[in-house]
């Protein structure tokens, strides 16, 4: 306002102005510190184990730009390689923001062990890593989190948050860019959504069939036929799966070569 | 010695008082703004924000936030009925059909690891917006309440509580927080009290609320079929209704209904179920819905 009142009388008397004409009346946004950098992740719980998977290309625009970069990563673990951890994380959306969350929450859960003298439950953790989405609530980081591991009981534990740090519970979700290819998959194969049982009742009263938990062999049977079939349909999805498998005996990663195309 | 007899002169009631030190802890307990959140490095951080994440009015933003729907809440002779459906979207995406839209506040035990289905004491507030923001306020509102309860002995009103949210609300006024939000309550002081809160900085008390999308649908039953002397059963089955219409014609709305009553020792979980067994109960076994075919 002040600009506007001082600029107008002057560009008037003189009859010429410096400033450029233009019809739209603000020009912003050219600050865009995010890339996408493409890729899937999907997380699916049992009874006594939790799996998390990721596939490992790293895209920017049309462009693939690595055919292994990992989007899984174990968190509080004592050395580089994760040995001792007994919490997985995946990030996807923006690979950096990702990077930057990952240690962050590494070093909490490491901080907690050093401080407590035990290791940081699951529900802690998961807890924790929505405050740490909230702090940057006015500068996201552009990452959609999955953590995974097992609770109190031993069971699988999954936790899943948007970009901002609004969490959930589930026994499975899909993230990334391929989530709207994967996850009406898991919706129907593992929580059994619309599928009912046989001639248990006619029409409204057909019986809907009840989730259970999934064996082991099942569920890694289920991640890598979500991902076949999404490089099959999604360009960012591709080279590579990396799957961790976290149970009671520590986590065990595994990796199959996806179609490189 | 003037010093030393008004010393030990004053009358007894002032050591009653806060000290200084309290007053300021009371009053400026809020977190400073600016230290506390990482803000971009460009001058106008709201408009970057809008431009980044505010779906609504640029569909191609990159960060999609998850958001909440339709939710009601309102008093009745029994107590409280808080009622919410289960949607969050991103855009078109439907992100989950499973949220949970009541959170419990103001206790150390949620209710989370509860066995039986006894009360639990302490408010209910109610998510609609940005899911991140009310659940994270809602928890710092939690660890507010608590606070206070260590502090004074006694349970927040909800009168109190909901206007830590509102000074809370008002103070990130135009940051670009987007909540609204009911806090629902029984207190010996107050009786059932029910608080609308928003991001814009209101706090209403009332009877009856709805908030979301699909408040408008909600609000068509709710009025039609509410009175303040409402059985416990009625009220619960007007609750579930109200949020059924809302699911019914509101595409941001939708997945389970949650329903929760709120009574003098505590609230009280009346199920997370499937809209659409309930859905076509209703139409079938009540007749309603007639604008629905059921036959092919």
């Amino acid at each position: 306002m002040m600009s506007f009142m001082g600029h107008q009388p002057q560009s008037q008397a003189v009859g010429y102005t410096f400033s450029q004409p233009t019809n739209a009346p603000n020009k912003e946004h050219s600050f865009y510190p995010y890339t996408d950098n493409g890729g899937s992740t999907l997380g699916i719980t049992g009874a006594d184990f939790a799996i998390l998977a990721g596939d490992t290309r790293s895209v920017a625009g049309y462009n693939i730009n690595s055919r292994y970069a990992p989007k899984v990563f174990k968190i509080g673990g004592d050395d580089d390689t994760g040995e001792g951890a007994h919490i997985i994380l995946s990030v996807v959306g923006f690979a950096a923001d990702g990077q930057a969350l990952k240690e962050r929450l590494d070093a909490v859960v490491k901080m907690y062990k050093y401080q407590h003298g035990k290791p940081m439950s699951v529900r802690a953790c998961a807890q924790r890593l929505s405050t740490i989405l909230y702090q940057k609530r006015f500068f996201p980081y552009y990452v959609h989190a999955i953590l995974a591991g097992l609770d109190e009981e031993g069971k699988g534990a999954l936790y899943s948050y948007d970009p901002v740090g609004s969490y959930e519970r589930e026994q499975c979700r899909a993230a990334g860019s391929a989530a709207s290819l994967i996850m009406p998959f898991l919706d129907n194969q593992v929580n059994f959504k619309n599928q009912y049982i046989p001639s248990s009742g006619d029409g409204h009263a057909l019986e809907p069939k009840k989730p259970e938990p999934l064996p082991r062999e099942t569920v890694e049977q289920l991640v890598r036929d979500a991902f076949t079939s999404a490089v099959e349909r999604h360009i960012e999805v591709g080279d590579g799966l990396q799957m961790m498998v976290i149970t009671q005996n520590g986590i065990e990663e595994i990796y199959t070569p996806l179609k490189k195309d | 010695m003037d010093k030393l007899v008004a010393q030990y002169s004053r009358p007894a009631h002032q050591n009653e008082m806060y000290s200084e030190q309290e007053q300021h802890d009371l009053t400026e307990s809020l977190p400073p703004l600016s230290l506390k959140f990482n803000l971009p490095p460009v001058d106008n951080s709201r408009s970057w924000l809008r431009a980044m994440t505010d779906d609504h009015s640029n569909p191609s933003c990159p960060i999609k936030l998850a958001h909440g729907t339709t939710t009601l809440a309102f008093r009745f002779q029994g107590g409280i009925i808080v009622a919410t459906d289960s949607r969050a979207t991103a855009g078109n995406w439907i992100a989950s059909q499973t949220v949970k839209k009541v959170i419990p506040v103001s206790r150390l035990s949620r209710g989370e690891d509860k066995a039986n289905n006894a009360p639990t004491p302490g408010l209910l507030g109610t998510m609609a917006g940005g899911a991140a923001d009310c659940q994270y306020w809602l928890r710092y509102l939690s660890q507010q309440c608590t606070l206070h309860e260590i502090r004074h002995k006694r349970r927040i009103t909800v009168a109190a509580a909901s206007k830590i949210l509102a000074n809370l609300t008002y103070a990130y006024k135009g940051y670009g927080l987007s909540m609204g939000t009911m806090l629902a309550g029984m207190t010996p002081q107050e009786g059932p009290a029910l608080y609308y809160i928003d991001s814009d900085g209101t706090r209403l008390p009332g009877n009856l609320f709805c908030v979301g999308s699909g408040q408008t649908f909600a609000y068509g039953v709710l009025d039609a079929n509410y009175r303040y002397d409402l059985t416990e059963e009625e009220a619960l089955e007007l609750g579930r209704r109200s949020i059924l219409a809302a699911m019914h014609r509101d595409a941001y709305s939708g997945g389970f209904i949650n329903l929760y009553h709120v009574k003098e020792e505590g609230w009280v979980h009346h199920g997370f179920d499937d809209m659409n067994p309930i859905f076509w109960k209703t139409k079938l076994e009540k007749g309603e819905f007639s604008n629905v075919t059921s036959e092919l």
